[in-house]
């Protein structure tokens, strides 16, 4: 890291819901400005965590733009709002008169780097469900289509795409060490997946570390809410298929949605606010469901799925379809020879 | 007279802006303007009514969970259905937690930075602000968030992950929990008492919760005037007489919150209820009496208030007259106020009841309605998870109808907050969200009445050369604003 310098890190809050910054404020430490500062960053502004107000914010974006403050990472949160009729209105930044869109085009053209915190600001996110009342869009994508509102074009000084955070809420873990990984210079292009998430959480599925993992071996489903069953196959589960280590890295604690009794709906994938089916159901041809594991053909699904739910023990099926374990495992002998 | 045009607000949840008329140093007249509209009502058009409950969540990120608890009760309310007891525990202890978590990110967070600001650097408790409540530095602040942090596993372990959480249920919770978990919840219970114990109150929150009257909370605080961080903002408060700043309108609504299992006379720990100050009366709220007018919202209107059932959300941006993307929700015709104060008020606090006697809705009593709560609801949390029955059911099973109506009434930390959503051929047609911030950062309605905190700003003194008065900050944040539901 270089030292001295301070990494700065400007936040803003466009047409979201503010979660991914109260999620970032679970980040898992005993002193979250203290963690920030140890590596170096310096939030020059953050919402809910600013002192400034009204005129000193303008004060500071000014500063911003005509370069006597160095913006070294631009945080959006929540999605660009175009509308209406491409006029940005939906979304003026208070106080400016000015639509937030055009504040963001201009603030990324000075940032080194720019990152889309969470899926609204990724890919427009949930803000973009159903007809997209606002016409929300992502920073450099709207839905899985590159563009967006800066373009695919658009690189940031430091030459990189916009860094997509995705998750909805995205996890403090994940913000927090992308930035630290940024300030420290240890995040490149190489470092992002396919949709310009950083790899180190991307990289992972949420399946991997489900508690519910045996359920899923032996097809053994959860019925409905509260049953202890795998969720693939009736609850709408895509835990197969979405990138996010959510079961490995856990969140508040010890939770994770399959933990918590509900189903991954696919919150860092572009367009999981409208799955086309109702959340929390498996779609399904002939009793298979349309979204199968990742990397997995389907004929081999479809014979391991009917094999291993003969073979279910009873106590995974007897457990599956509880909210408590109704069969505990039997105690055996096992002391090896 | 001059204009101030103020924002954007930060400390607050979402985008505002204040527009003042300002004579002799006074607000004369002032104008909220809510500048973020996301269309949530609309987008909720069509689609399966239990696919609400992935949205609506995601109308608010500070409160998520209120927006759930409000939409799983809508439509239970639609399918007829109640949830076991296990399942209302578990909702009324996420509730809570979040809650009681934005209560102390709003003290901690949003509020008391504002006592570090230089224009008060000339006054005796300045120092000592800045010591613990200078943002990113303040020592409090930086033990405030790491008790949030900690606090908020509790939601991890009952709900999965917060926010966003999607484990309430019209049925119940989707998390059931088990006898260690049980253990292991209230040990965090009392891990977060002892937070406040040792640094918000510097004293045993029976202590706080058994408080009468504000003659007795000045005593208390007379007694070791520096000791925890409550007793400071006493301190501040009463040198810069905050009792004076911003009041409420004297109609105070809350819809009850925290519903108990098979408590048909008292069914909320927090009471429902309007109180009428002029009057000192209570009654229940009449639901069939609320209203919105879009006449001041850049939204179509039917030139006239109309109830939630009937009410409708298209946007419109170059309305003539309009200056906010939020309606103004009327309770008979009546501006009200929601918040802490009104729930104490309803479930009849002395100490509230005292403070709203002698000076009203105002910045002292709103931020003392909200921490008493902290030293109210914790021990009932301990009781709630007490009572959960490991192995008793979590979750009703239900069946929605294709056709019908459900309403779905409930308290977040700001307020009072209600759902209403109308079913048609099995779909959502149509979806209305009355938040507490609607409520009080109202705009003017159809007869020209300014809503709650347009009014609370009117008095409010600016001194020379300010552009962001700290007075309007300090009443603007009073409220605890949520602006991303206020307009959803
Ligand atoms: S519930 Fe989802 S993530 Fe868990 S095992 Fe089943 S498919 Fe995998
Ligand atoms: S489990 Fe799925 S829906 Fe839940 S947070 Fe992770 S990626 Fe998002």
């Amino acid at each position: 890291m270089k030292t001295g310098e301070p990494f700065n890190v400007l936040w803003l809050q466009s047409g979201g819901c503010g979660g991914c910054s109260m999620s970032l404020l679970c980040a898992d430490t005993t002193d979250f400005h203290g963690q920030l500062r140890d590596a170096g960053i310096h939030l020059l502004w953050h919402p809910s965590l600013s002192l400034e107000s009204g005129d000193e914010l303008q004060d500071l974006l000014a500063r911003a733009l005509d370069g006597r403050v160095q913006v070294n990472a631009l945080c959006i949160e929540g999605a660009l709002l175009r509308g209406p009729n491409g006029t940005g209105r939906f979304h003026v930044l208070a106080g400016t008169g000015i639509p937030m869109i055009d504040w963001v085009r201009k603030l990324a053209g000075v940032a080194q780097h720019v990152v889309a915190v969470g899926s609204c600001a990724a890919w427009g996110g949930i803000t973009a469900g159903a007809s997209n009342p606002t016409d929300a869009c992502g920073l450099q994508y709207e839905d899985d289509r590159i563009g967006g509102l800066l373009g695919a074009d658009f690189r940031s000084r430091s030459g990189m795409p916009v860094i997509n955070i995705a998750g909805c809420p995205t996890h403090p873990g994940w913000v927090l060490e992308s930035l630290m990984a940024l300030a420290a210079d240890m995040l490149q292009a190489q470092d992002l997946d396919p949709l310009a998430r950083p790899r180190f959480y991307a990289d992972h599925l949420v399946h991997h570390g489900c508690t519910r993992n045996e359920f899923y071996e032996f097809k053994a489903s959860a019925e409905q809410p509260s049953d202890r069953g795998c969720m693939m196959e009736h609850m709408g589960c895509k835990g197969t298929q979405v990138h996010a280590d959510c079961n490995t890295r856990l969140w508040n604690g010890e939770g994770s949605c399959t933990r918590g009794g509900y189903a991954c709906i696919a919150c860092t994938e572009p367009g999981f606010q409208e799955p086309g089916h109702a959340f929390g159901h498996t779609p399904k041809v002939a009793g298979i469901p349309i979204g199968l594991p990742t990397d997995m053909p389907k004929a081999w699904f479809v014979a391991l799925a009917s094999l291993s739910k003969s073979a279910t023990p009873k106590r995974v099926k007897a457990n599956a379809t509880a909210d408590h374990l109704v069969m505990t495992p039997a105690v055996r002998k096992t002391r090896l020879r | 007279m001059a204009r101030l045009l103020v924002g954007p607000f930060n400390r607050v949840e979402g985008d505002l802006e204040v527009s003042l008329d300002i004579r002799a140093g006074r607000v004369q007249r002032a104008q909220v303007n809510a500048t973020m509209y996301r269309g949530f009502e609309q987008i909720l058009q069509g689609k399966l009514p239990t696919d609400a409950l992935v949205y609506v969540p995601r109308i608010c990120g500070i409160c998520s969970v209120s927006q759930s608890v409000a939409s799983a009760k809508a439509l239970a309310d639609l399918a007829g259905i109640t949830m076991p007891a296990n399942g209302l525990h578990v909702s009324n202890l996420m509730l809570a937690t979040e809650n009681l978590a934005d209560h102390l990110t709003h003290f901690y967070l949003f509020f008391m930075p504002d006592f570090t600001r230089g224009v008060y650097a000339s006054r005796p408790w300045h120092a000592e602000a800045v010591r613990r409540f200078a943002p990113s530095t303040g020592e409090q602040t930086r033990e405030a968030i790491a008790a949030r942090q900690r606090w908020f596993t509790l939601l991890g372990t009952l709900g999965g992950k917060w926010p966003h959480t999607q484990s309430i249920e019209p049925g119940g919770s989707s998390r059931a929990v088990d006898q260690a978990e049980r253990i292991r919840l209230l040990s965090k219970l009392r891990e977060f008492r002892a937070f406040l114990e040792r640094h918000l109150f510097a004293a045993p929150l029976e202590a706080i919760a058994a408080m009468r009257s504000l003659d007795e909370l000045w005593a208390w605080h007379d007694a070791a005037p520096n000791t925890g961080d409550f007793r400071l903002f006493l301190t501040c408060a009463r040198d810069l007489d905050l009792q004076l700043l911003g009041p409420g309108p004297g109609l105070y609504l809350s819809f009850g919150a925290y519903a108990q299992p098979g408590h048909s006379s008292s069914p909320h720990a927090l009471a429902s209820g309007v109180w009428r100050s002029a009057t000192q009366s209570l009654v229940e709220p009449d639901a069939l009496s609320i209203t919105e007018d879009a006449t001041h919202a850049w939204l179509e209107d039917a030139a006239m208030p109309l109830h939630p059932l009937q009410g409708m959300t298209v946007p419109n941006a170059d309305k003539a007259g309009a200056y906010t993307w939020n309606k103004a929700p009327r309770l008979a015709g009546e501006v009200v106020e929601t918040g802490a104060i009104a729930r104490q008020l309803a479930s009849r606090h002395p100490l509230v009841h005292d403070a709203v006697a002698q000076h009203g809705g105002c910045v002292l009593t709103r931020v003392i309605a909200r921490v008493l709560e902290l030293a109210l609801v914790v021990p009932m949390m301990e009781s709630w998870l007490k009572a959960l029955q490991p192995g008793e059911p979590y979750f009703n099973a239900f069946q929605l109808p294709d056709e019908g109506v459900g309403m779905g009434l409930s308290e977040a930390a700001r307020g009072a907050l209600g759902h209403w959503l109308v079913v048609k051929n099995g779909r959502i047609a149509n979806y209305q969200i009355v938040a507490p911030t609607s409520w009080n950062f109202s705009p003017r309605d159809a007869g020209g009445t300014p809503g709650a905190l347009e009014k609370a700003l009117e008095g409010a003194p600016v001194l020379a050369g300010e552009k962001s008065p700290v007075a309007v900050q300090h009443i603007v944040r009073s409220f605890d604003p949520c602006m991303v539901c206020t307009v959803h």
